[in-house]
């Protein structure tokens, strides 16, 4: 409160020699702190037990911290063991998965976000709304067809046909990205091409494609983190343990009664670390694009 | 240019909503297609079915605890957080860092802060660490309690997804000019009366995106269940989303689960079309 209530007196009262604490800042900054503390609680569990030593795992003991680094439970997790399968190779499934479909479905929102947003056709006040209702729709309503289509083009249980699943439903989110991007691309540019003689694909290639940097950091953020984090696809089009991705594969040794509770842990450590470090690094670009998804960019 | 994404949208989004819909009218109930015609028996089915009606009480416990919980501690972050602090980001980066993990992983590890513990076990997660803080009367059984079921999932929804409202009043805050406020300082208002009467009836717009937004993703959950409870005891944190997915892929009855997902579908777009076309049209005005 005390950055807008009015000055303590005590702090303008000439020879007031002593300052006032400032109460309010205190409580305000108490506040914070509690609630950031209930934020990290449950990272604070994920990391500390996937630290610790087998010896100090005991759950009566969870909230204890690591008396050292021993990544025991992380490298059981990624390795695996006699009663259950590593993570190790469902992790490189999900690079191998999210990499070529981040890309692919970066430069297809930007080809489209670049005609919706600088080449006015017939239709188009229809065809921007019906493309982003994609977005919102329970994919439950589309997976019946989906796997007897993948069955059909026998990329049914494949990363490939996951690769494509990925890359057909994140146009309405990329496409949103790219065209509020260029929307605010001066448009007098793209008449002068037009003037130079540039049909669509020159002006796109030679005045947009240099400019779409930093809607291409959104847009490949947003898709690296939903794609790595999907469970929905990779649960209903991969079934085989050694194409599926790291979400499915983590989801199944959870629900392992026999895999113990910090393995699990250090599972979950390993499948959220790669997102948790694009966000430490890059979280002003997450940020736009969790803006863009609101509609209201 | 557009138009290989325009025919993959229209395939792979309407087309299949379409040919889900004609499933769901099917007898399509075993492993090997039928498109044998049932007319509306499956979603007479599902009407009268004891879990549907069990899946959408908890879909309307799940939404009210969960879109409370976001607005409520969101608004309540972001007017904390608009008071010019220096530390702001290093708090803005911790709420919102949730955000960035996936729901799977998110109900792996609620799933153990709210495990209720045994006899043989004692206390674990949030329950061991309220006996720590002497707040041993909070402990509860969570999502094993049939009372409390889907709201435990709920909480850990709300733990994951309350910076992202958190994010929207922040930057609201920030677009009203400090003048409205100033102007209404000089007028002699207390500080809440300026919350109450200027700010929040200003914030009115981000609340509803806030609403629709969180709402359409509490109508979809699916993630989160599988990997923190599954349906529960006596289905208390059974979801829509959920029961289709076990009758179609588990159960085979194909139809059914059709029939589930158009339903699911329904309730998006009542509540996300509207939005949708309002949104887009006062864009392209602008």
């Amino acid at each position: 409160m005390s950055a807008l209530a009015p000055i303590p007196a005590a702090a303008v009262l000439p020879g007031g020699a002593r300052r006032a604490i400032p109460w309010g800042r205190a409580a305000l900054y108490g506040l914070l702190v509690v609630a950031a503390a209930a934020y990290l609680l449950p990272i604070y569990v994920l990391v500390a037990t996937s630290m610790k030593s087998f010896a100090e795992v005991s759950l009566s003991r969870m909230w204890a911290p690591p008396s050292g680094l021993y990544f025991s439970s992380f490298v059981e997790a990624w390795a695996g063991s006699a009663t259950h399968r590593g993570l190790g190779g469902n992790f490189l499934n999900s690079v191998k998965l999210v990499v070529p479909a981040t890309l692919l479905s970066a430069m297809l929102g930007s080809m489209n976000g670049y005609v919706l947003a600088k080449w006015r056709f017939r239709g188009a006040a229809v065809v921007f709304p019906a493309i982003l209702f994609g977005m919102f729709i329970p994919y439950q309503s589309v997976l019946i067809p989906l796997v007897q289509t993948l069955q059909r083009l026998h990329l049914y249980g494949t990363l490939p046909g996951l690769v494509f699943v990925h890359v057909v439903y994140g146009i309405p989110i990329t496409t949103l990205i790219f065209r509020n991007y260029y929307a605010g691309v001066p448009t007098e540019l793209v008449e002068a091409g037009k003037i130079d003689g540039a049909g669509l694909w020159g002006i796109y290639r030679t005045i947009i494609v240099p400019l779409s940097g930093p809607a291409f950091v959104v847009a490949a953020i947003w898709q690296f983190t939903s794609i790595w984090n999907d469970f929905l696809f990779g649960v209903t089009v991969t079934s085989d343990p050694e194409v599926q991705p790291i979400t499915v594969a983590l989801n199944n040794l959870a629900g392992s009664f026999v895999v113990e509770w910090n393995v699990q842990m250090g599972g979950a450590l390993l499948a959220a670390l790669p997102t948790l470090v694009v966000y430490a690094v890059l979280g002003r670009y997450f940020m736009r694009g969790l803006m863009a998804g609101s509609l209201k960019g | 240019m557009v138009a290989p994404s325009v025919v993959a949208v229209a395939v792979f989004v309407y087309g299949f909503v379409g040919w889900t819909g004609f499933v769901s009218l099917t007898r399509w109930n075993d492993v090997l297609p039928s498109y044998a015609w049932a007319g509306w028996r499956n979603y007479v089915d599902l009407f009268q079915s004891f879990r549907f009606r069990i899946d959408i009480v908890n879909t309307a416990r799940f939404t009210a605890a969960f879109l409370a919980g976001c607005l409520g501690i969101g608004f309540a972050l972001a007017v904390l957080l608009d008071r010019g602090l220096r530390a702001e980001p290093v708090f803005r980066t911790i709420y919102l860092a949730p955000l960035a993990i996936s729901f799977i992983v998110t109900g792996v590890v609620w799933r153990w802060l709210l495990n209720p513990g045994s006899p043989q076990l004692g206390d674990v997660g949030v329950n061991l660490l309220f006996r720590h803080l002497h707040l041993g009367w909070l402990r509860a059984g969570w999502y094993t309690d049939p009372r409390i079921g889907i709201l435990a999932v709920a909480l850990a929804a709300t733990w994951q997804m309350s910076g992202y409202t958190m994010a929207l009043y922040l930057a609201g805050l920030r677009s009203i000019p400090d003048e409205l406020r100033e102007a209404a300082r000089v007028d002699g208002a207390a500080e809440w009366q300026i919350y109450r009467q200027i700010l929040v009836p200003l914030l009115q717009p981000i609340t509803l995106s806030a609403v629709i937004i969180l709402g359409h993703i509490s109508l979809k959950i699916f993630d989160l269940v599988v990997a923190m409870t599954g349906p529960g005891p006596g289905f208390s944190s059974d979801v829509p989303a959920y029961f289709m997915f076990d009758t179609t892929f588990r159960g085979n009855h194909f139809a059914q689960g059709a029939a589930i997902a158009e339903v699911l579908l329904v309730l998006v777009a009542l509540l996300t079309v509207p939005y949708l076309v309002y949104s887009t049209r006062a864009e392209v005005e602008r």
